[in-house]
Parts: structure tokens; C-alpha cells; sequence
């Protein structure tokens, strides 16, 4: 038998008609023509024991996988009883059948095991269940190095909680501005037809107003730093803890907690009021500009109504959520950076999870907040 | 200088010229010639910073040289692209120094990995070939179904020395195979490379610091001091060297070590 891939093997029997007793290779026996080499072994029909001769004199070249496929087509006829003599191999191809003789490899390679459906169920819920309660622990211990830092201000990081008011605040202003200026401009726009329709033109400014001093405009800056600062978090810390920068400082003597989630949470926490009250105006902008161009309310009575049409319990209920979403974004990268196992894949993963886990929060925790309101008639 | 001749000698699988490489205004190479021949184990030693690890970088494409050429199995790597350098590469296995083994992948989709992408195996056959190669660097069977991480620091080593086998090259580039590994690892790693020579008939070429491992596996061993070879020979042609790098190198306090439990070595063979 044999094809053009440039390996061969041929086989003989003891007479003509009878099964196979030896085979003859030939050619090229290498990782590059075992697959096709494995299908015509396949094919040949062996005796029921007896014994069997291999005869390499044909072989031109012959490498692991080649002695691989050699070596278990011989212990498996070994196996079924019947000596097995190798004949005419060369001295260095004999010597690399031996090296695989002499290991005892298993015939058959082992295949990952699968836990079954139910341990699955179970372990994702464990996982699950320990995630939070890791989650609780991770937010007391950073509740008691805060306090441990305020009872010595002098010795809380500001170094670094400036840093990360600049990048996560001063950074983000062109993107939060541009976004919560479309968003004014879109809210405006949405509401221009129905209100037209009732000749209402200047209650757009209590649209506009409404809607992003009291919800969209802390949820928005909420959304946008949890993708732009909670990733980078969970990002770095997860990387340090690969590259085990984060045991070096507990070896040191600096608290991780100190030293990488303080001052983040710190930071975010100055900076996402600052940041709300940033995108309320540019939110405001962008409806006035659309109110004068789609319902020609003008800038200044676009001004005077909004004395009106907003009352200071709008502005401050915006802006009291705006600490606890940057409590919830900063624990939560934080969290889920330490929650990073050596690999360069848990890494995306817990990044993953950080930004899904904190929107998500987020938005809980506005439904909450917005319940609460209801209650405080706020 | 002890340079070898200009002409590429005829059995040489790679073969260094004139290399020179600077990083800003830092010269690391000033004229590096070298070649490796056919069936040897080949060292290259030199202090921290002397570009030991860049020339490496370079004999397997990823970093260029500035000038000079760069010939393995007599073809010119330098000014190489991927596309083109990739026959050449199927031909070559690399153990990085910390094992580059692919995190997310256990032990035996790491080296099946290499042969799915190379090959036209069927599944079953690259589960058995990747146990092979596994076996071969003396990792126990249930090691394959284990991911990097949950490896020790030697037998990630093993692992990625079974991955840079997956293709069966006929040169082998180890970067520091021992370092990081206790002394029994190492010597483990030693053998490893020794059976791996004579079963495979490999060329080996490693950059190292490991003195044990010098004198233990390699043929030759060329010194990288001052961007030049400074010497090239057996380990004891080089324990008798003149020239002052070299002598720094094996005649510190580690070198003189090595170099005695080496004399011990030979003594007990004479007098057997």
C-alpha cells in the first residue's frame, strides 16, 4: 500500500492469502504523514496472535510522532499476545523506538476529565456564593483601612489619590461632556414633537432639566466611569497580582488596601459629584441648543423658565447618588483585580465581570434610590 | 580576536557575521561571529547585559540587527518577515526563559496547540503525540491535563521545553534553561538536554549562566564580552584561556567552584 505523501508501508504474510506477519516500511515517517500512515495501518488485516516482524530498512526518516505511531501499532499487537522483532532499522531510529519503549507511555492519551452536569451546577454556585461574601469581606476590609486613615490623615497616600483624580476626572471630562451634551440634545429632540403638539414649546426646559439633573446625568457618568476607570482598575490590580507585585508589597510591609484601593476609591469618590455636576450643565447645554433650534425657545427664556422648572431638591438628589455609584465602581474593580489567578485570561475575564457587575449595581442601586425619593417625596 | 573564519563553514546551522546591534547610543554588538554545527550543544555565556539573549532574539527573527548577517540552515534570517521566516521557523523549537507557556491552555493543548496549527492530525492522534512529547521531558502523564499555573517553577520548564519539541525540531534554542530552578531541577534540565541530543539528534543552541550546565552538556561554548566573542572552545580549552573576560568568567568564585567539582569529575575517571 501506498500513496503519494512519501511514506509507504507494505505487508506479507507467511503465504499468499494468509493474514499479515510483517510489515515493511518506508519513506518519510513523520508527524507530517502519520495521519495518513494511522488509516491505511487500519486497513491491514492482522493474524490472531503469532508472531509479527517490523522491518524499517525503507525508512528515510522517522521522528517522534513516527516512532510514536511505530511504537503502539507494535505493543498493541504485544498486547494481543505474539513477539514483535524489529528488522533492519537504522542505529539512531532503533534508539528513538527504544527512548519511547522505555518511558511506558500509556496507548491511549488521557482526555481531560468533564465533571458532570451537576457538580458543574454546583461549583458555578458556590463560585457564585463565595464571590459574595469574598465581595462583603473585601468592602469591611476597605471600610476599616479607611477608618484606619482617617484616624491619621497624615498618613493617607495623596500622591497617589491626586493621581487618579486626574486620570479618572480631569481625563474624562471630554468624554462625559461630549456624551452628556448628545444626551440633552436627543432628550430635547424626543420631546420637541409631543410638545409642540400642545403648544407646550418651554416645557422642554423642564424635560431636559428633569431628567438629567435627577436621573441621566449621574447614571451616565456612573456608566462611563465604571468602563473607563473600574476596567483599568480590575486591570491593574490583576496584572500585579500575576506578576505577584501585590505579595512583594504585603512582604514589604505596605497594605495593598493603602496603597491601590484607597486612594482609587478616594479619587472616585471627589471626583463623580464633580463630574455629575459637570455633565448636569453640559446635559442642559445640549437641550437648550436643540429647544432653540427645533422649537425656538430662545436662551434667555430657556434660562429664566429653568429658575422655575428646577427646585434645589433636583439638583441634590442627582448629585447624592453620584458618591455611592463611585463607592460601588471603585470596590467593585478593585474586588475583582484581586479576584485575578495567575493567568493572562483571568485577567479579561475579571475585567469582564467588573464593568458587567458594576453597571449593574449601578442601576440597582438607582431603582433604589429613586424608591427611596418616592418614600422622602423628594 | 579569536574570530572564526569569514567563510560560512560548510555543516553550520547557524551562522553569525559581523552582527551589530545598538540600543540608542548603548553598542551591544560590535562584530559578533559565531557558528553552531550540525549535532552539537552549543552555549553562549556572557555577563548580564552583554546582549547574550538579543543575539538569540535575533538568530530566531525577532529582532534585527543593525548590520551584519545571520544565516541558519544557510538561509539569511535578517530583514526576514513573519510570512517568510515561517518554514524556517517550523524547523526551529524555542523554550522561552519563563516558559511562555499559553496560561489559559492546559499542558497538552499548549503542545497539541503547535502541532493543530502545523499539522493535519486528527484530534486523537495530537492528544498522543502532545503525551509523547510530554513523556519525553519526564513530566508525569497527569501534568498534561494541568494548566501553567498550577505547575512548579521546573516542571513549567519541562512543559515548554515539550511545546518548543512539538514540531520535531532539528535545532532547539534554550534561553536559560536552569535559571530559576533548584539545583536538583537543574540538573534534571541537564540530563534532559543530554538524552534529548543523543535520542533526537538535535543541534542545541542555549544562552545560560549555569555554570554546572556548561560544563555537564555543552560541546563548545562561545563568551559574549564587550559586544564581541571574546572566546570560543570546550569548557576546559576556555578554563585555560588567556584572554581577561574569560577568566573573569570562570575564575569568580562560582567558575573556580565549577571548575573543581569538573577536575573532581575527570580525576575519578582516570582512576577507575
Amino acid at each position: 500500500m501506498s500513496l503519494d505523501f512519501g511514506a509507504a508501508l507494505t505487508v506479507a504474510g507467511s503465504a499468499p492469502g494468509a493474514a499479515a506477519s510483517e510489515l515493511r516500511c518506508h519513506g518519510n515517517w513523520s508527524v507530517h504523514t502519520i495521519a495518513a500512515l494511522e488509516r491505511l495501518l487500519a486497513q491491514v488485516r492482522w493474524p490472531e496472535g503469532g508472531d509479527m516482524v517490523v522491518d524499517g530498512s525503507g525508512i528515510t526518516v522517522l521522528d517522534t510522532s513516527g516512532a510514536w505511531l511505530l511504537h503502539r501499532t507494535m505493543a498493541q499487537r504485544a498486547a494481543r499476545g505474539g513477539a514483535v522483532r524489529l528488522q533492519g532499522f537504522r542505529a539512531e531510529f532503533a534508539a528513538l523506538l527504544q527512548l519511547l519503549a522505555a518511558r511506558g507511555l500509556p496507548l491511549e492519551a488521557p482526555l481531560p476529565p468533564v465533571p458532570p452536569w451537576l457538580e458543574r451546577v454546583g461549583r458555578r454556585a458556590w463560585a457564585g456564593l463565595a464571590g459574595f461574601w469574598g465581595y462583603l469581606a473585601f468592602v469591611g476590609e476597605s471600610a476599616l483601612a479607611l477608618l484606619a486613615a482617617l484616624r491619621h490623615p497624615r498618613r493617607l497616600r495623596w500622591r497617589p489619590i491626586l493621581r487618579n483624580v486626574q486620570i479618572a476626572g480631569v481625563d474624562a471630562l471630554p468624554i462625559t461632556g461630549l456624551l452628556s451634551f448628545l444626551m440633552g440634545i436627543v432628550i430635547a429632540y424626543q420631546g420637541a414633537d409631543q410638545l409642540q403638539r400642545f403648544g407646550a414649546n418651554i416645557f422642554v426646559v423642564d424635560l431636559v432639566a428633569l431628567a438629567m439633573l435627577r436621573e441621566l446625568s449621574p447614571l451616565l457618568t456612573a456608566i462611563i466611569i465604571a468602563g473607563r476607570s473600574g476596567s483599568a482598575y480590575t486591570a491593574q490590580i490583576g496584572t500585579m497580582k500575576v506578576t505577584e507585585e501585590i505579595d512583594a508589597l504585603r512582604t514589604i510591609g505596605v497594605g495593598a488596601q493603602d496603597l491601590l484601593v484607597l486612594p482609587k476609591v478616594i479619587a472616585l469618590v471627589i471626583v463623580m459629584p464633580l463630574l455629575t455636576v459637570y455633565t448636569d450643565v453640559m446635559g442642559v447645554l445640549g437641550g437648550m441648543l436643540m429647544a432653540k433650534l427645533k422649537l425656538g425657545v430662545g436662551f434667555a427664556a430657556f434660562i429664566d423658565r429653568l429658575d422655575e422648572a428646577i427646585q434645589l431638591s433636583s439638583y441634590w438628589t442627582g448629585l447624592a447618588k453620584a458618591p455611592v455609584f463611585a463607592l460601588i465602581v471603585a470596590l467593585v474593580g478593585c474586588y475583582r483585580g484581586f479576584q485575578v489567578s495567575g493567568s493572562a485570561d483571568s485577567v479579561g475575564a475579571q475585567t469582564t465581570v467588573s464593568v458587567v457587575q458594576s453597571i449593574f449595581l449601578v442601576i440597582v442601586t438607582d431603582s433604589l434610590f429613586s424608591i427611596v425619593f418616592l418614600w422622602l417625596d423628594l | 580576536m579569536p574570530s572564526a573564519p569569514s567563510h560560512p563553514s560548510a555543516d553550520a546551522v547557524v551562522d553569525v557575521r559581523g552582527v551589530h546591534t545598538r540600543f540608542g547610543d548603548a553598542v551591544v554588538h560590535d562584530g559578533v561571529d559565531l557558528s553552531v554545527h550540525a549535532g552539537e550543544v552549543f552555549a553562549l555565556v556572557g555577563g548580564s547585559g552583554s546582549g547574550k539573549s538579543t543575539l538569540l532574539r535575533e538568530i530566531i527573527a525577532l529582532q534585527q540587527p543593525e548590520a551584519g548577517s545571520i544565516r541558519v540552515f544557510g538561509q539569511e534570517v535578517v530583514g526576514l518577515g513573519d510570512e517568510q521566516a515561517l518554514p524556517l521557523r517550523r524547523r526551529w523549537g524555542v523554550m522561552f526563559e519563563r516558559g511562555a507557556l499559553f496560561s489559559a491552555l492546559t499542558v497538552a493543548e499548549n503542545v497539541g496547540m503547535v502541532l493543530a496549527e502545523h499539522t493535519d492530525l486528527p484530534p486523537h492522534l495530537i492528544r498522543e503525540v502532545a503525551a509523547v512529547k510530554i513523556a519525553l521531558t519526564g513530566l508525569p502523564a497527569d501534568a498534561g491535563t494541568k494548566v501553567p499555573s498550577e505547575l512548579s517553577g521546573g516542571m513549567r520548564k519541562r512543559a515548554a521545553l515539550a511545546r518548543a519539541l512539538a514540531l520535531d525540531p532539528e535545532l532547539l534554542f534554550l534561553d536559560e534553561p536552569t535559571a530559576g530552578l533548584d539545583p536538583l531541577s537543574a540538573s534534571g534540565i541537564d540530563e534532559l538536554v543530554r538524552s534529548l541530543r543523543e535520542g533526537l539528534g538535535l543541534t542545541i543552541m542555549m544562552v545560560t549562566h549555569d555554570l554546572d550546565l556548561l560544563w555537564r552538556a555543552a560541546d563548545r561554548v562561545a563568551v559574549l564580552g564587550q559586544g564581541r566573542i571574546v572566546g570560543v572552545g570546550t569548557m576546559t580549552e576556555l578554563s585555560h584561556s588567556d584572554d581577561a573576560v574569560v577568566r573573569q568568567y570562570f575564575h569568580g568564585p562560582r567558575g573556580r567552584a565549577a571548575l573543581e567539582q569538573a577536575g573532581k569529575l575527570e580525576q575519578t575517571w582516570k582512576t577507575r
